[in-house]
């Protein structure tokens, strides 16, 4: 059911990872993606693995959900491996047919990118997980708010993507309501061509797109009552500041960079 | 005469196997007969909903068995989605659901759906508009240009035309006008004539079920607490306040007077309260 989509969903808690400054776990995951493309072996790759799960015992998020969040990118993660099986270079062949040769290179390969994938999207998972997404748009918008110089509207951007962020789960209960009564009208979406299925979404789009520009409609509506005008001297009931733990954090983030570029260059 | 509903045993549990797994419906059997207005109350989040979403096979039990007809809806695909169009359910603001170009063509989506052909759609999507008080004119409209009184009643339509043998609306007179209310009121009850069809009516209206329906199920805490004719369970005055729910003014009223030391029974329509009150007035008259 679609009520299984945890994609961006945030699981309150007061765990380490929870209470870091949601611009410390930006930052850090940003290393960590530029971390995660240094490495190249076993050991790297391993030692981010390691790195990984701890982040995940630290934060308390169960794996369940983590585990539930990636199934809908299996498709992704098998079209990844399987290109990289068969379109590897590589010196020992292991099977060749017809224009296909798979090499021991290609399957390695296959292996790492897959693992990049995986490190890569549950990495940014975490973030989610532990940062609600008032407190990721909070650190965006502080982050980037040098670009306010260059006349980036920093400040609505962020406010977008936090109304954005708000209102995934809304669409997806509404989007679950309104399949319901469709097929309580007869409808059909599981069998049938593929023209009929996609036909077969109309009678869900409209209504969708309908309710989203009304509630789009009676949001502005609502900010406007109070006043709202942008992010001209507007202050914060939050104010972002940096902690002990944040320091620790960014501490393990440079040890980690670190590690993992000597490895590098070590060849290893 | 066989009961056209039956529900035994009928539990459902959300998200089972997670930690936010919770009960909505335990344990709850009842069965309808045809032809009956049943009205079902319950307190926000007792399972309402949920249990209506079964009954058309929405939804599917986690145990316990919904029979149709005598038949288990869910033993054969084909009478899952038959139980559909027999079991036509009408969702809360369905006003929602409408999608088409004009108000006809939205209508006709559930016939369609049934395969019917042309001829038998046109007379039901014109027989059903009729039963809404829908004009030729309106038909031929876009369903976005109405209010929203006759939004609700072109969706009420739309379950209409499919003719189902029971008919379930959840809360339709939520948030409109009392006009409103006492129009779609009235297209319910006419269809329930016309087609000797059964309705269950989800309601927070006392006032209303204990008006219409000859029998009220309350639910509690996603169990069925009590079954029988508005006489019974208005009775258990007390009770249903405890649960969260309400009675009709006119019963709050009597059950007033009693405390009072007037001797009065218990009653739940204004007629019958005109009914007890000229009795009474005789009887003192008299006395």
């Amino acid at each position: 059911m679609l009520k299984d989509i945890t994609l961006g969903q945030f699981f309150p808690g007061n765990s380490f990872i929870h209470r870091l400054d949601p611009r410390t776990k930006l930052i850090f995951l940003i290393v960590y993606i530029a971390t995660l493309f240094t490495a190249s072996n076993w050991i790297s790759y391993g030692l981010m693995i390691a790195f990984l799960a701890l982040v995940i015992a630290i934060s308390t998020i169960p794996l369940k959900s983590i585990v539930r969040g990636m199934k809908p990118l299996v498709f992704i993660l098998i079209f990844t491996g399987v290109l990289n099986v068969f379109f590897t270079a590589g010196e020992t062949v292991l099977v060749s047919f017809w224009i296909f040769t798979i090499t021991l290179e290609g399957i390695i390969r296959a292996f790492f990118m897959m693992t990049r994938i995986l490190l890569l999207i549950t990495g940014t998972f975490l973030l989610t997980y532990t940062t609600s997404p008032i407190a990721l748009t909070d650190g965006l918008e502080s982050l980037l708010s040098p670009l306010k110089k260059l006349r980036v509207p920093v400040h609505e951007l962020s406010m977008m993507m936090c109304i954005a962020l708000r209102f995934i789960p809304t669409l997806i209960e509404e989007t679950d309501k309104i399949m319901s009564a469709q097929k309580a009208r007869g409808a059909d979406f599981e069998t049938g061509s593929l023209m009929q299925r996609v036909r077969a979404l109309v009678p869900i789009l409209v209504p969708l797109f309908i309710s989203a520009f009304r509630r789009a409609d009676e949001l502005a509506t609502a900010m406007e009552c109070r006043c709202y005008q942008g992010g001209e001297g507007r202050t914060k009931m939050k104010l972002l500041r940096f902690h002990r733990c944040d320091i620790q954090a960014f501490a393990s983030a440079a040890v980690l960079l670190a590690a993992v570029i000597t490895l590098h260059s070590f060849g290893l | 005469m066989a009961p056209i509903l039956e529900v035994k045993n009928l539990t459902h549990i959300y998200s089972a196997g997670t930690p936010f797994e919770h009960a909505a419906l335990k344990d709850i059997s009842f069965s309808v007969e045809p032809g009956e207005f049943i009205g079902v109350i319950g307190h926000t989040g007792s399972g309402k909903s949920t249990l209506m979403q079964h009954l058309n096979g929405l939804l599917k039990p986690t145990s316990g068995t919904v029979l149709l007809g005598g038949k288990d809806i869910w033993s054969d695909k084909q009478l899952t989605r038959q139980s559909r169009f027999r079991v036509g359910l009408v969702f809360q603001y369905p006003e929602y659901q409408l999608f088409e170009e004009t108000v006809y063509k939205d209508i006709a989506f559930g016939p369609k759906n049934m395969g019917l052909d042309k001829g038998e759609i046109d007379r039901r999507v014109r027989e059903a508009a009729g039963f809404v008080g829908l004009t030729e004119e309106q038909l031929q409209l876009s369903p976005f240009d109405l209010s929203g009184g006759q939004k609700r009643r072109v969706a009420i339509a739309g379950v209409i035309a499919m003719e189902p043998e029971v008919l379930i609306l959840d809360e339709p007179t939520a948030g409109l006008d009392p006009r409103g209310r006492e129009d779609i009121l009235e297209n319910i009850e006419a269809y329930r004539k016309a087609k000797n069809a059964t309705v269950m009516m989800v309601s927070h209206s006392m006032n209303d079920v204990a008006r219409l329906t000859d029998r009220l199920i309350v639910l509690n805490n996603a169990q069925l607490v009590m079954d029988g004719s508005p006489q019974e369970v208005f009775v258990h005055a007390q009770e249903l306040l405890e649960m969260g729910l309400d009675i009709p003014e006119v019963t709050r009223v009597f059950l007033m007077l009693r405390q009072q030391g007037v001797p009065v029974e218990p009653v739940y329509t204004l007629d019958q309260a005109v009914q007890a009150l000229c009795a009474l007035k005789g009887g003192l008259g008299r006395a």
